[in-house]
C-alpha cells in the first residue's frame, strides 16, 4: 500500500462523484434522487479540499469554496425537500415517472 | 343618339331577374317568378324595337352608310397602354339586329315556358337560369372588346350548361350537358388562342382598332402578320382560324358538333331559345363581327368557313332524314341551317355587291331564328301533347291540336323555301350568293335544300298525319293561350320576315345593298324543295311501308345514318381509347407514383424523424439526465482525443 | 504502513462502500442512514487532511442538518416497510455503463495529468482564526460579498421554502 496522496483523494471524489450519478440516474423515489445529488456535491467539495492542500498549501481559497457550497447545498436541499412535500400533497406520490406533465 | 341607359337596360333587365329569381325565388316569389321574368324581358324588348327603330331609321345612317356608334366604353383592366378590356356597347347592324332577335324570341320562350314549365319544383330556378341565359348572350352581341365577348361567351356556355341540365335528375341530361360544355370549352381554347394571336398582331384587343389595323394592307400590323408565317399561313390566317373553331364549336359545325343533338335533353323551349336563335348563332356572329380580317387579310379562314359550312348542312341534313327522335331532327336541321349561315359567309366577299353571301348570311339568322324557334316551341306542344320525343308515338294530331298544326305547317313551308315564306327570301340569297362565287358550295347547298324540305315534311307528316291518332285518356288540349300566342306571334314572323329588305339594313360594309331577285335562278331551289316536300307526301302521308322498303334499299347508308355516321363512337373512341389510354394512363402513373411518391417520401422521412427524436422528449428527467451524461463523455471523448 | 495510511483506507472505504448502498439498497431509511455514514467518512476525511473546521461544517450541516431533513421528509411521504420501484433493467445497465465509461476516463485524465504544485512553501494553517479574517477580508482575495450574497440566498431559501410548503386554502370558496 502505498502512501495515501492526491490522487487517491481524487479516486474517492470521482468514485463518489459517478455513484452519485448512477443513482441520480437509476432511481425513481425524488427524495433517494436527492442524495444521489448530496453525493455527488460532497465529492466535489472533497475535490476543493483535496487541491488545496496538496496544490495549494499557501491560501485558503479552495476551504472557502467548500464553505460556499454547503450552503448553498443546504438551501437547495431545504427548497428540494419543499417541492418533494408539495408534488406528495399534490400527487400522492413522488415517483419521478409520475411528474412528467411538463412534457405536454 | 338615343339615351344610352336604354341601351344599357337592355342586358340589365334580365340579369337583374336573375339576380332577384336566382336568390330570392324558390323561397319568396315562387309563383310570381315567370311573371316577373317575362315582365323583365317584355321590357327588354321593348327597348331593343326602341334602339333597333332608331338607328335603322333615324340616327344609324351616315352618308347613306350604317356606322358604328359606341355609346358606352369602359376600360376595365388595363394591360398596357393599347391592350386593354374594355367594358362597352356596340351599335351597328349586326348587333342591332340581334338584340331584337334575341330579346324577341326569349320573350316567346319566356311566355310559352309560363304554360310549359308550370308547377314544376325548380320553376323559379328555370326562370332565373333563363335570364342568366339572355344576359349573357345580350352582352355578346354588344361586346365592343373581343375580350368582352369572351367573358359573355364563356357565360352564354355556362348558362346553357345549366340549362341543358335542368333536369338533373335525369342521367341523360346529366351527360348531355357535361358534353355540351366540354366539346364547346374544348373549341373555346382554339378562340382563346385565337384572341391572342390576333391582338399580339394587331396590338389592340378593340374590335374596331382590330379590324381597322389587320383589315387595311397599308398598317403596319397588317404587314408584320401576313409577313409571319407558320406551315404556309400567314399569323392572321392562323389567328383568324383558331377563332373559327371556337365559332365552329358554339354553332355546332363538323366535327365539333356532337353535343347539339344530345342536348336535347334540356326543356324544349331552352333548346328553342339556345339551339334555335341564339347560342348556336354566336358562331356566326363571331365570323360576321370579324368579317373584314377574314375576308380581307384571310381568305384562306374564309375558305374554311364555307367549306365547312357546307359540309356541315349536308352532313347534318343526311342525319336528320333518319333520325325518329323529333328534337333531334330539329337539333340537326338547326345545325345544317348554321352551316347554311356559315358557307353563305365563306362565299362573301368585302363590300358592295360581293358583300351579297353576308347581308344572306345574317338575313338567313334572322329568318331561321324565327322558324326554328317557332318549329322547337310547337315540338314542345307536340311533347307536351303526348308525353313522348319519339315520332313513332306521333301521328294524326291535326285534329287535336289544330294551332299547333298550322304553325307548324308554316314553320316547316319558311324552311323548306317555299315562296313567300321567309326562309324563301333568305335561302335564294344564299344560295345565290354561293352560285356567284363557288360551284361546288352551291351544288351541297342545293342538294341540301331539297333534302331539308324532304325531312322537314318527313317529321310534319310523320307528326300530325300518318297513322291515326288513339286519343288518351286524358286530353288537356293543346296548352292553353300562353303556349299558343307564342307559335302565333312567330308563325306571323316566320311567314312575313322574309319581305323585310334586309340588305338595305345590313351589309358587310353598311352602305345598303339593293335586293336582287333573279326569278330565273329560284326555279331550281324551289323546284327541289317541291320535289322533297312531294316525296315526304308519297312517304309518309299515310302510314305505308314504303319508307321501310327504301330504307332497306340503301341499309349501309341509312344505318350508318342512324348512328349519325359514328361521330359520337370515333370522339369516344380518340378520347377514351388514345387519348385515356395512351396518355392520361402514363400520366396519371407518373402523377401518383413519382410526383406523389416523391412527396410521400419526404413526408414519410419527416414523420420517420419525428419518430425516431420523438422519445427524446419524454418530460422523464432521468433521461435527460443520461443523454446529458452521454453527451458529456461523448464531448470529453472528442475534446481528449480528437480536438486536443 | 503506518497508522496515517490505514485510517485513509479505512474512512476511503466507508465512504465509497456506504455511498455506494446508499443509491443501490431498496428501503430507504437504509439509504439515508448509508448517506449519513458516507458522509461522516468524507468528514473523516477532512480531518485526516486537518481541516478541522471544514469537518465540523460539514457534520453539523450535512450530518445534523440535511440528512436529518431528508430523514424528516421520509417520514412524511414514505409508508412504512414499503420497498422502492425499481428502475427498468435496460437503464440500470445504461447508467451503470455509462458512468463507469465516464469515471474511467475521468481516472485516466486524472493520472495522465501532472499537477504543479504551488511554488510557495509557507503552509497556512487552517485555524478558524486564519479562515475568519482571509474569508471575510475586504481587500484582494477577500469573499466579504460573497459570503452576503450567500446569506440573502439562505434567507430566501428560508422563504421560498416556507411559501412551497404551505398549504394554500382552494381558491374557488
Amino acid at each position: 500500500m502505498m502512501e495515501p496522496g492526491l490522487y487517491h483523494i481524487l479516486f474517492i471524489s470521482a468514485g463518489l462523484f459517478f455513484i452519485g450519478v448512477y443513482g441520480f440516474l437509476t432511481r425513481r423515489n425524488l427524495i433517494t434522487m436527492l442524495m444521489s445529488i448530496e453525493l455527488i456535491l460532497n465529492s466535489v467539495n472533497l475535490n476543493f479540499i483535496a487541491f488545496n492542500k496538496y496544490l495549494w498549501p499557501g491560501k485558503l481559497d479552495g476551504l472557502f469554496f467548500t464553505i460556499f457550497i454547503i450552503a448553498i447545498a443546504a438551501a437547495e436541499a431545504a427548497v428540494a425537500i419543499a417541492i418533494i412535500i408539495n408534488l406528495y400533497r399534490t400527487h400522492r406520490s413522488i415517483d419521478v415517472e409520475d411528474a412528467e406533465q411538463l412534457k405536454y | 343618339m338615343p339615351n344610352v341607359i336604354y341601351i344599357l337596360l337592355i342586358p340589365i333587365l334580365p340579369f337583374a331577374a336573375f339576380l332577384l329569381l336566382g336568390l330570392f325565388g324558390r323561397k319568396y316569389i315562387k309563383n310570381g317568378a315567370g311573371i316577373i321574368g317575362t315582365l323583365c324581358m317584355l321590357i327588354a324588348a321593348a327597348l331593343a324595337l326602341y334602339i333597333a327603330y332608331g338607328y335603322f331609321f333615324d340616327y344609324g345612317k351616315l352618308d347613306g352608310v350604317y356606322r358604328k356608334i359606341i355609346p358606352l366604353k369602359y376600360n376595365w383592366l388595363e394591360f398596357s397602354p393599347g391592350i386593354s378590356i374594355d367594358m362597352g356597347i356596340v351599335l351597328d347592324p349586326i348587333s342591332v339586329m340581334m338584340l331584337v332577335v334575341v330579346t324577341f324570341i326569349s320573350l316567346m320562350v319566356h311566355i310559352y315556358s309560363l304554360g310549359y314549365i308550370k308547377g314544376e319544383e325548380r320553376f323559379p330556378t328555370y326562370y332565373a337560369f333563363l335570364g342568366l341565359f339572355t344576359f349573357s348572350m345580350l352582352g355578346l352581341v354588344i361586346s365592343t372588346n373581343i375580350f368582352q365577348m369572351y367573358f359573355f361567351w364563356e357565360l352564354v356556355g355556362v348558362s346553357s350548361f345549366l340549362l341543358i341540365g335542368y333536369y338533373y335528375d335525369k342521367p341523360s341530361a346529366v351527360a348531355a350537358c357535361k358534353k355540351a360544355f366540354i366539346v364547346t370549352r374544348f373549341a373555346d381554347l382554339g378562340f382563346l388562342i385565337g384572341i391572342l394571336v390576333l391582338s399580339y398582331y394587331g396590338g389592340t384587343l378593340d374590335f374596331n382598332e382590330l379590324i381597322q389595323r389587320l383589315a387595311s394592307p397599308e398598317s403596319n400590323e397588317f404587314k408584320t402578320a401576313i409577313a409571319s408565317s407558320f406551315l404556309g399561313l400567314s399569323a392572321i390566317t392562323w389567328g383568324t382560324v383558331l377563332v373559327f373553331i371556337g365559332g365552329a364549336g358554339k354553332s355546332a359545325m363538323f366535327p365539333l358538333h356532337i353535343w347539339l343533338p344530345d342536348a336535347m335533353e334540356g326543356p324544349t323551349p331552352v333548346s328553342a331559345l339556345i339551339h334555335a336563335a341564339t347560342m348556336v348563332v354566336a358562331g356566326v356572329f363571331l365570323v360576321a363581327r370579324l368579317f373584314p380580317v377574314f375576308a380581307i387579310s384571310a381568305p384562306e379562314a374564309l375558305n374554311l368557313v364555307g367549306y365547312v359550312g357546307a359540309v356541315s348542312a349536308l352532313f347534318a341534313a343526311v342525319i336528320a332524314c333518319t333520325q325518329t327522335d323529333i328534337k333531334r331532327v330539329l337539333a340537326y336541321s338547326t345545325m345544317s341551317q348554321i352551316g347554311y349561315m356559315m358557307f353563305a359567309l365563306g362565299v362573301s366577299g368585302y363590300g358592295g355587291e360581293e358583300g351579297l353571301g353576308y347581308t344572306a348570311s345574317m338575313f338567313h339568322l334572322f329568318t331561321h331564328a324565327m322558324f326554328k324557334a317557332l318549329l322547337f316551341l310547337g315540338a314542345g306542344a307536340v311533347i307536351h301533347y303526348v308525353h313522348s320525343n319519339d315520332m313513332k308515338d306521333m301521328g294524326g294530331l291535326r285534329k287535336f291540336m289544330p294551332v299547333t298544326h298550322i304553325t307548324f305547317l308554316i314553320a316547316c313551308l319558311a324552311i323548306a323555301g317555299v315562296p313567300p315564306f321567309a326562309g324563301f327570301f333568305s335561302k335564294e340569297e344564299i344560295l345565290l350568293a354561293a352560285y356567284q362565287h363557288n360551284t361546288s358550295i352551291y351544288w351541297i347547298a342545293l342538294i341540301t335544300s331539297g333534302l331539308t324540305a324532304f325531312y322537314m315534311f318527313r317529321l310534319y307528316f310523320n307528326i300530325f298525319w300518318n297513322k291515326e291518332h288513339h286519343a288518351h285518356g286524358e286530353h288537356h288540349g293543346e296548352g292553353g293561350f300562353v303556349m299558343m300566342m307564342p307559335l302565333i306571334l312567330l308563325a306571323i314572323g316566320a311567314a312575313g320576315a322574309g319581305f323585310i329588305h334586309f340588305g338595305e339594313f345590313v351589309s358587310s360594309d353598311g352602305a345598303p345593298l339593293a335586293s336582287v331577285f333573279h326569278l330565273q335562278f329560284s326555279i331550281a331551289p324551289v323546284a327541289l324543295g317541291f320535289a322533297g316536300i312531294l316525296v315526304a307526301w308519297i312517304l309518309y302521308k299515310k302510314q305505308n311501308d314504303k319508307p321501310d322498303k327504301i330504307a332497306a334499299s340503301v341499309k349501309s347508308l341509312y344505318i350508318a345514318a342512324y348512328h349519325k355516321f359514328y361521330i359520337d363512337e370515333l370522339y369516344l373512341f380518340i378520347t377514351k381509347k388514345i387519348l385515356f389510354n395512351l396518355i392520361g394512363r402514363p400520366v396519371a402513373w407518373i402523377d401518383r407514383h413519382i410526383v406523389d411518391g416523391l412527396m410521400n417520401a419526404i413526408g414519410d422521412l419527416t414523420r420517420g424523424i419525428a419518430e425516431l427524436i420523438k422519445g427524446f422528449q419524454s418530460g422523464k428527467v432521468q433521461q435527460y439526465a443520461l443523454y446529458f451524461l452521454c453527451g458529456a463523455v461523448g464531448l470529453l471523448l472528442l475534446f481528449i482525443y480528437i480536438w486536443h | 504502513m503506518t497508522g496515517s495510511t490505514f485510517i485513509f483506507y479505512m474512512l476511503a472505504a466507508l465512504t465509497l462502500v456506504s455511498g455506494f448502498l446508499s443509491v443501490t439498497s431498496r428501503q430507504i431509511f437504509r439509504a439515508a442512514i448509508y448517506l449519513l455514514f458516507s458522509l461522516l467518512g468524507i468528514a473523516g476525511l477532512y480531518f485526516w487532511m486537518q481541516y478541522e473546521f471544514i469537518a465540523a461544517v460539514q457534520i453539523v450541516v450535512y450530518v445534523g442538518g440535511i440528512t436529518v431533513l431528508i430523514i424528516f421528509s421520509i417520514f412524511l411521504t414514505q409508508q412504512a416497510g414499503e420497498l422502492l420501484a425499481v428502475q427498468k433493467a435496460g437503464r440500470k445497465l445504461f447508467a451503470a455503463l455509462a458512468s463507469f465509461c465516464a469515471f474511467g476516463i475521468t481516472m485516466l485524465q486524472v493520472y495522465q495529468h501532472s499537477f504543479i504544485n504551488a511554488a510557495d512553501n509557507n503552509v497556512m494553517e487552517a485555524s478558524v482564526t486564519n479562515i475568519g479574517t482571509q474569508m471575510l477580508s475586504t481587500t484582494q482575495g477577500g469573499y466579504a460579498l460573497p459570503f452576503e450574497l450567500v446569506s440573502i440566498l439562505l434567507l430566501a431559501a428560508l422563504i421560498g421554502c416556507i411559501v412551497i410548503a404551505m398549504r394554500l386554502k382552494p381558491v374557488n370558496q
